[in-house]
């Protein structure tokens, strides 16, 4: 299934029928290698969220309406940070802003317990996606 | 588990089930696995002597320092000044006055940098730092050349991780000041030729600062040996609490620097005119100290004393080749850091694997490891890499772990490629 098809409720539904961790993972991995192509002219210093471990790039507009929607396209130099990448397209693009404000993404992350990844430690590239997606929806 | 370790050189055993039994934490699952504890350059676990020392001193004798007449006072000073005695033998000071409790080697560093650095350093003079120091041991001395004009200058090094000492040399000129530099390198376990670099920086009248942070936990040290100026160090990755460290500076320059920071305890008297400052080492101790965390790492120092710092050195040699010879077996693995003499690290990175991604794997697999720069960004970007998996090892770690790292990389390998 191509990524732009997947809703956040079958995300979810996909990831309880995992039992372990390794299984959670290759699930994860693979949704990263379904990741829409990032062009590499697109990859910048304007593009790039800062953090400590692995690379992200990230474009975030919202697109006119009525209804306006929020589309995103990212890409990392890590396999698991594409897949939670991937989690985060799936949950945010193409919803209206007041979607994206009333998602609640840590609760997200947590059902798939992939919650570490995002609350542990705030200063990661990842949180800074998530702030940077909150504040365009926010000023939309 | 017991292994006993025969090394060639020495006749040594070392009993590595009886010290693991001694770190409380060793005994933990993560992921509902044993834990794989390989991030010691980070820091170090604790020992339970460590943990009920600093209990005890809370539990029986907690005061003020310096200050009280009454019981817990004395008590609570002398545990304090007891600590800092057995620091003074462990690293072989002269005297206590040369040993001056910080919050760590970040806080020494900056404490030599601001107080030696404005008093000594003009436009035109140099320090020299190298290629691959910890960014304490960079933006400290970046800071004051800011502020008194001076010129920071760094020694390169070679593809292995090695500091060109030929470099070096030429570097050194009657223009420099200071020389800072790491015993041993935190991002790649390189152990650097401290008594020759003195010595050279000596023949210069530069006075030397070494990063002791990374050694302490590993080898016996001589700060008299070595004829360092000033050596730091960190309690937190010598199995001590954190927020406890120490800077050793040789008397006559530590006389000649001004205080650090003003307050409580570093003064004699103080008027509204004049105040005379304390004598060493109280000069650089101001306010409340880190009483419990000293108590710490004077109980720290005791149990490396007795578990014996040759046996540990030769045992985690052992460690390291082994290790070694495990990792370089991993196909598309490349070491980054392959110094001829170097400590227990290995730092790596895996074609097709990012360090993010091999480090939340293992993880999973109960593995811990550090993954990114290092706080060392200007040596990542010479080795061209964003960040490494760094695997640091103390005496308490085993081969059966090393063995545990290896089948995590397998791992990494099967999911990824």
């Amino acid at each position: 299934m191509a990524l732009g098809e997947l809703t956040t409720e079958e995300l979810l539904e996909n990831f309880e029928l995992f039992d372990d961790w390794e299984e959670r993972y290759r699930y994860l991995i693979d949704l990263g290698r379904k990741l829409p192509d990032f062009p590499e002219t697109d990859k910048n210093d304007t593009t790039k969220v800062n953090g400590c471990i692995s690379q992200v790039w990230m474009t975030a507009e919202i697109e006119d309406g009525p209804p306006q929607r929020v589309l995103l396209k990212a890409d990392s130099d890590a396999h698991i940070v594409k897949g939670l990448i991937a989690v985060l397209l799936v949950v945010y693009s193409h919803k209206t802003p007041q979607e994206v404000l009333a998602t609640d993404i840590n609760g997200v992350f947590e059902q798939l317990e992939l919650g570490s990844h995002i609350s542990v430690n705030r200063r990661n590239g990842f949180y800074a996606m998530v702030e940077r997606i909150k504040s365009l929806a926010a000023a939309a | 588990m017991t292994q006993a370790v025969a090394t060639n050189d020495r006749a040594t055993t070392f009993d590595v089930a009886a010290v693991r039994a001694d770190f409380p934490i060793l005994a933990r699952n993560v992921h509902k696995k044993p834990l794989v504890y390989l991030d010691n350059a980070a820091s170090s676990q604790k020992p339970r002597q460590v943990i009920e020392a600093v209990d005890q001193y809370y539990r029986r004798h907690n005061a003020n320092v310096h200050r009280g007449l009454h019981t817990l006072s004395d008590e609570a000073t002398a545990a304090y000044e007891a600590a800092r005695e057995k620091v003074r033998g462990f690293i072989n000071a002269a005297e206590i006055a040369e040993v001056i409790f910080t919050k760590g080697t970040t806080e020494a560093i900056n404490l030599v940098a601001a107080s030696y650095g404005r008093a000594h350093l003009s436009a035109g003079d140099e320090v020299l730092i190298t290629y691959m120091e910890h960014h304490s041991n960079i933006v400290p001395w970046q800071m004051i050349c800011e502020q008194t004009g001076a010129v920071l200058r760094v020694c390169p090094i070679n593809e292995r991780g090695e500091l060109l000492l030929d470099a070096f040399e030429k570097l050194l000129s009657d223009k420099t000041r200071v020389v800072a530099f790491n015993h041993i390198s935190n991002a790649l376990g390189t152990v650097n030729p401290v008594k020759k670099m003195v010595k050279m920086a000596h023949a210069v009248g530069a006075v030397t600062v070494v990063d002791g942070a990374q050694a302490v936990p590993h080898q016996r040290i001589d700060v008299r040996d070595l004829d360092c100026d000033f050596y730091a160090f960190s309690g937190h990755k010598m199995f001590a609490p954190t927020g406890i460290g120490i800077l050793y500076g040789k008397r006559y320059l530590l006389e000649q620097m001004p205080p650090y920071q003003g307050g409580g305890d570093m003064i004699k008297t103080v008027s509204f005119e004049k105040t005379v400052y304390n004598e060493l080492p109280s000069k650089f101790e101001a306010g409340t100290p880190i009483i419990a965390g000293a108590v710490g790492l004077g109980a720290a120092v005791d149990y490396l004393e007795r578990v014996g710092l040759d046996a540990v050195s030769a045992y985690e040699h052992s460690l390291l080749e082994y290790g070694d010879q495990r990792l370089k077996s991993v196909p598309g693995l490349r070491m980054i850091g392959d110094a001829v003499d170097k400590t227990s690290v290995f730092s790596f990175v895996m074609e097709g694997a990012h360090p993010h991604d091999i480090g939340t794997i293992l993880s999973h697999t109960g593995v811990a490891v550090r993954t990114g720069h290092h706080c060392t960004e200007p040596l990542m970007k010479f080795f061209k890499v964003p960040g490494t998996v760094r695997a640091s090892l103390a005496f308490y770690n085993t081969r059966e772990e090393i063995d545990q790292l290896v089948d995590g990389l397998a791992k990494v390998r099967e999911m990824l490629l």
